[in-house]
């Protein structure tokens, strides 16, 4: 399982859960698994081109990846942040 | 019969409803709704009374629709939202956000039709919870010539209306801010342009067949045969079955011009419109000219223009009224409502003395009069 971190962007979508365990190898699947869970969760966060959304940030570690293919090994922690989108 | 109406207001911020009693005299407001979301556009469903779609997005979050059965109580999302499909092509589309929800035909019960940015239409047939990408349009061979990837508004190239003809549910007008009018005769199969005679100032063609930036267009409810249109560059109007639109914007006063984001026509009256102008001069301040905001009304199909300022500032009023920001509602007198870039909802009968209603909103993007419990 992938520990992941939601920012208060998604809130609404997990109950004010901030803190979540999801399953998956990749990115996409983690976020897959969250969106089965929390559906909507996904497309607010991945457009319909599998782009991450422009002011979004997604990060393995202390890695930042722009691909839902980049890998998850068991207990990494995929950090999920809403970034810099202006006033 | 009453004259209570509903204001749906979508801004930069979020959405409120404002709900007055039968005189249109005190409002109570119910708000804020999705409170830092985007909302372009708030829009209740004539058919049934109590549906209501909101265009949502928010600075971080991709878009999404937020549907509402129990007039505007309770939310939920759609299941599906607009989206175009998944391709391997390098200009790949992705919805930015939805800019325009429209009812479909009083025939189709459950239909509404979403104009996005970048410029693509889309179809629900189950009242706003899954959407279909429209491939008449969306697809068409001349998609990319009618919406060049390069092209304007600041927030993005946009199906900024769809206009659907009462009379008919298989005839349609979109305006878009790349291509100018499209028109379709068989529910959006198929499209052709229908910009004759409209100018594109910023272009070395100056009346192409695409290419104009059609800011507003609207039917007169009464007369569905005659479109009105504020462009980019003028104020238009057309008389089906022609397909020349007239500029009757060369009638307003030179010192105000005919630029402008929206223009409404009159609910019974085919022969009156208003408009609502902006500064259009050297860089484009898109503010009320002078700071002096007005609307201007024509009782005669555009051939005169006649100013109504009052009840507004009379200096120092930068505002600007956008797209989806001017509406009227069926009342007798018909009210007419703005809301302003300032985060101000003001009313007027027919234009006549203008009063305001809420102060201190986010900008405003979108203002849509309903009737309340009809």
């Amino acid at each position: 399982m992938t520990h992941v971190l939601i920012p208060s962007q998604l809130t609404s979508y997990t109950g004010g859960e901030t803190r979540l365990e999801a399953a998956g190898s990749t990115v996409g699947a983690v976020l897959e698994d969250l969106d089965a869970r929390f559906p909507g969760l996904k497309f607010r966060v991945i457009d319909e081109q599998d782009r991450v959304r422009r002011h979004m940030r997604l990060y393995v570690g202390r890695e930042e990846t722009r691909s839902l293919a980049a890998p998850l090994a068991a207990g990494d922690e995929l950090l999920i942040f809403g970034a810099l989108s202006g006033g | 019969m009453t004259d209570a109406i509903q204001l749906l207001v979508g801004t930069r911020k979020g959405a409120w409803i404002y709900r007055s009693d039968a005189r249109r005299e005190t409002w109570r407001v119910q708000g804020p709704i999705f409170l830092g979301s985007i909302v372009n556009h708030l829009v209740l469903d004539p058919r049934d009374g109590t549906t209501m779609l909101m265009a949502a997005s928010t600075g971080h979050l991709g878009p999404t629709i937020f549907r509402s059965t129990d007039g505007g109580e309770t939310w939920a999302e759609a299941k599906s939202p607009p989206a175009f499909a998944k391709s391997d092509d390098p200009r790949a589309r992705a919805v930015d956000h939805s800019f325009w929800l429209e009812p479909g035909h009083a025939s189709e019960p459950g239909v509404w039709w979403a104009g996005v940015s970048p410029p693509g239409l889309f179809r629900s047939a189950d009242g706003g919870e899954t959407w279909d990408s429209v491939a008449g349009f969306n697809d068409h061979p001349r998609y990319w010539d009618w919406c060049p990837p390069e092209a304007g508004t600041p927030d993005g190239s946009l199906l900024n209306q769809v206009v659907i003809d009462p009379r008919d549910a298989r005839r349609m007008y979109v305006a878009t801010s790349s291509g100018g009018v499209f028109e379709t005769a068989d529910q959006g199969q198929t499209w052709s342009p229908l910009n004759e005679n409209v100018a594109c100032d910023f272009q070395p063609d100056r009346y192409p067949e695409f290419g104009q930036d059609a800011h507003y267009i609207a039917l007169s409810p009464t007369n569905p045969d005659r479109l009105w249109q504020q462009n980019h560059c003028g104020i238009y109007r057309l008389d089906r079955p022609a397909t020349r639109w007239e500029r009757i914007g060369d009638a307003m006063p030179r010192e105000i011009g005919d630029i402008g984001f929206t223009i409404v026509p009159h609910a019974r009256d085919a022969d009156t419109a208003w408009v609502w102008p902006m500064d259009g001069t050297d860089v484009w301040p898109r503010t009320s000219p002078g700071g002096r905001p007005a609307c201007y009304r024509t009782r005669d199909g555009g051939a005169s223009w006649e100013r109504q300022d009052r009840g507004l500032p009379t200096e120092q009023a930068w505002i600007t009224v956008k797209r989806q920001a001017f509406c009227a509602d069926g009342c007798d007198p018909m009210g007419l409502y703005i809301g302003t870039t300032g985060g101000e909802l003001w009313m007027s009968d027919e234009g006549e003395g203008w009063r305001l209603i809420a102060a201190h909103l986010p900008e405003i993007y979108s203002v849509v009069a309903a009737p309340l419990g009809a």
